[in-house]
């Protein structure tokens, strides 16, 4: 650790690349917690995502005409708007509309907190996305394993998770890995309401240092490597997931 | 269960009903979507009874205002318009790069490619923002560089990305077969690429062209993070000089959601057409 941070300083001293965020501790541990929120949003947001997803696209061959309907108008709402202006309507609109209570120091103290209604809008976003998704699934996978499925007994529930889903989720993997990627990257956007993620932190620290050049190189990387850690889960999964005959 | 009355003789036998949503949006879904648009500007607009009476009703408020967001609303789409433009040209020599049988090229512009697909849209824009200074001196001609020129850029790079993917998606997706009568025909190389490659590619690559142009849209609010005054900055400009009532902000941000709608909903619509019609996976 101190060889690392004596050759930051040093390549400071002689380059004038100020990468404060190696040799700093106080930068250092900013960039870590902004990096562990990251972290938190994009595993909270992936998980929900998913389950909004799966659910979706179960009730959109519901019985009740309603739940149709209300799958729809969610997903293509979701879908058309832009997620920033989604993240200020939940965090402004529905927040301020919401009760409160106060804090200690007399502070207005929301219900929700910006990190928790980032993970919801994220998620809901994301979530719409994961339905047309799995649907897409579902259509393709062939109506005779479903048949079979029925005939063995199976309730409609049931036959969804334990038939049709996994089926149809070897066949989405591929649209499902580039959507969540776009999650992670849209992760940024909670920047707008403070939530202390990396973009969030780094800007804080750029601010102080002025180093700009040197911290959207790490930056990048960061997300870089995020993406990079995501693709390989996602086709470790995929491997996992294979059975002759289907997907790719 | 027994007073339940079964929906068909051997209900066991006939096969689960999957709807199909998006290709054929079922009867009444538009009906549906207007109830629930009137009913969310009701919600948005629900915190009426909690007004003053010298306080405009948040419905007025968007009235009286909205001739002012609604340009803003206008801004927004020509900054995804230009971005549109600058990232398909630069995004058409990119993918061509990809394309190219010169190992370097080649090479050098599947980094390029990898590297502003893969950087979150918001970073992109932050990094044109800072690193860019505000005006350019070419040979004593000083050429003035303003914000939202800036932002559009920011917004023109992973478009770029983006389109040199659809480009070689669509290039390699047309049977080699094609490429091989073109070479019967004694078409050079380059002939082949231009005249009868390409083409046959522009069906292939609408779809996915118009699904990314709906994403620039939604992306250029963005530019009001970095200072751009564009409809979300007008829309916490209008709500300060409001006085700033939490009420407000949900009436607001729902008139920006609805005039977002209902410029990217039909351009998804058309998408939606358009593949059934191609065919393309």
């Amino acid at each position: 650790m101190d060889f690392i941070a004596g050759w930051f300083h040093h390549l400071y001293e002689t380059t004038g690349l100020n990468f404060t965020v190696f040799y700093d501790p106080y930068d250092w541990h900013r960039y870590l917690g902004g990096l562990a929120t990251t972290v938190l949003l994009c595993i909270v947001t992936i998980v929900l995502s998913l389950v909004i997803g799966a659910l979706g696209a179960l009730l959109q061959s519901a019985p009740s005409r309603l739940a149709r309907n209300a799958v729809h108008v969610f997903v293509v709402v979701f879908r058309n708007t832009p997620p920033l202006v989604q993240i200020f309507f939940f965090y402004f609109g529905i927040g301020a509309i919401l009760p409160a209570s106060q804090g200690a120091d007399g502070m207005r103290l929301p219900i929700i907190s910006n990190v928790q209604w980032a993970i919801i809008s994220l998620s809901l976003f994301a979530g719409a996305f994961n339905v047309e998704i799995f649907r897409s699934g579902i259509e393709a996978i062939p109506k005779t394993s479903v048949e079979a499925a029925e005939a063995l007994g199976y309730t409609r529930f049931k036959a969804y998770v334990h038939v049709i889903l996994p089926l149809a989720l070897r066949v989405c993997l591929p649209a499902l890995n580039n959507n969540l990627v776009n999650l992670v990257k849209t992760t940024t956007l909670a920047y707008a309401i403070a939530v202390p993620e990396t973009l969030y932190e780094v800007k804080q620290i750029w601010g102080e240092s002025q180093n700009v050049l040197e911290m959207m190189l790490v930056l990048f990387i960061t997300y870089g490597v995020l993406v990079g850690i995501l693709v390989l889960i996602m086709h470790g999964w995929e491997r996992m997931l294979r059975i002759p005959g289907y997907g790719r | 269960m027994e007073s339940t009355p079964t929906p068909a003789p051997f209900a066991v036998l006939l096969p689960f009903e999957i709807k199909r949503t998006r290709y054929a949006a079922g009867p009444g879904s538009m009906r549906v979507l207007r109830v629930a648009g009137v009913a969310g500007v009701l919600v948005a607009g629900s915190a009426w009874a909690q007004t003053h009476a010298d306080q405009l009703p948040p419905l007025d408020v968007i009235l009286k205002w909205s001739p002012l967001l609604l340009q803003g609303f206008a801004f927004n789409i020509l900054i995804s318009l230009i971005a549109m433009l600058l990232g398909t040209v630069a995004g058409l020599g990119l993918g061509v790069g990809l394309l190219s049988n010169n190992r370097a090229l080649q090479r050098g512009s599947w980094v390029t490619t990898q590297f502003f697909r893969n950087a979150p849209w918001l970073v992109l824009l932050f990094c044109v923002m800072f690193l860019v200074p505000y005006q350019i001196t070419i040979a004593g001609l000083r050429i003035p560089l303003p914000d939202w020129i800036k932002a559009t850029v920011g917004f023109a790079l992973p478009v770029m990305a983006n389109v040199a993917e659809i480009v070689r998606g669509a290039v390699l997706s047309v049977p080699v077969t094609q490429w091989e009568a073109a070479e019967s025909l004694a078409f050079s190389p380059r002939r082949i690429f231009w005249r009868i490659i390409l083409p046959q590619c522009v069906k292939r690559m609408t779809p996915p062209w118009m699904n990314l142009y709906a994403l620039v849209t939604m992306a250029t609010v963005e530019a009001s993070i970095v200072g751009v005054s564009e409809m979300l900055t007008l829309t916490a400009d209008v709500h300060s000089s409001e006085g700033s009532r939490p009420a407000l902000f949900a009436p607001l941000y729902g008139f920006a959601l609805i005039c977002f709608f209902l410029y990217c909903y039909p351009i998804d619509r058309l998408t939606a057409r358009l593949e059934r019609r191609f065919h393309v996976h």
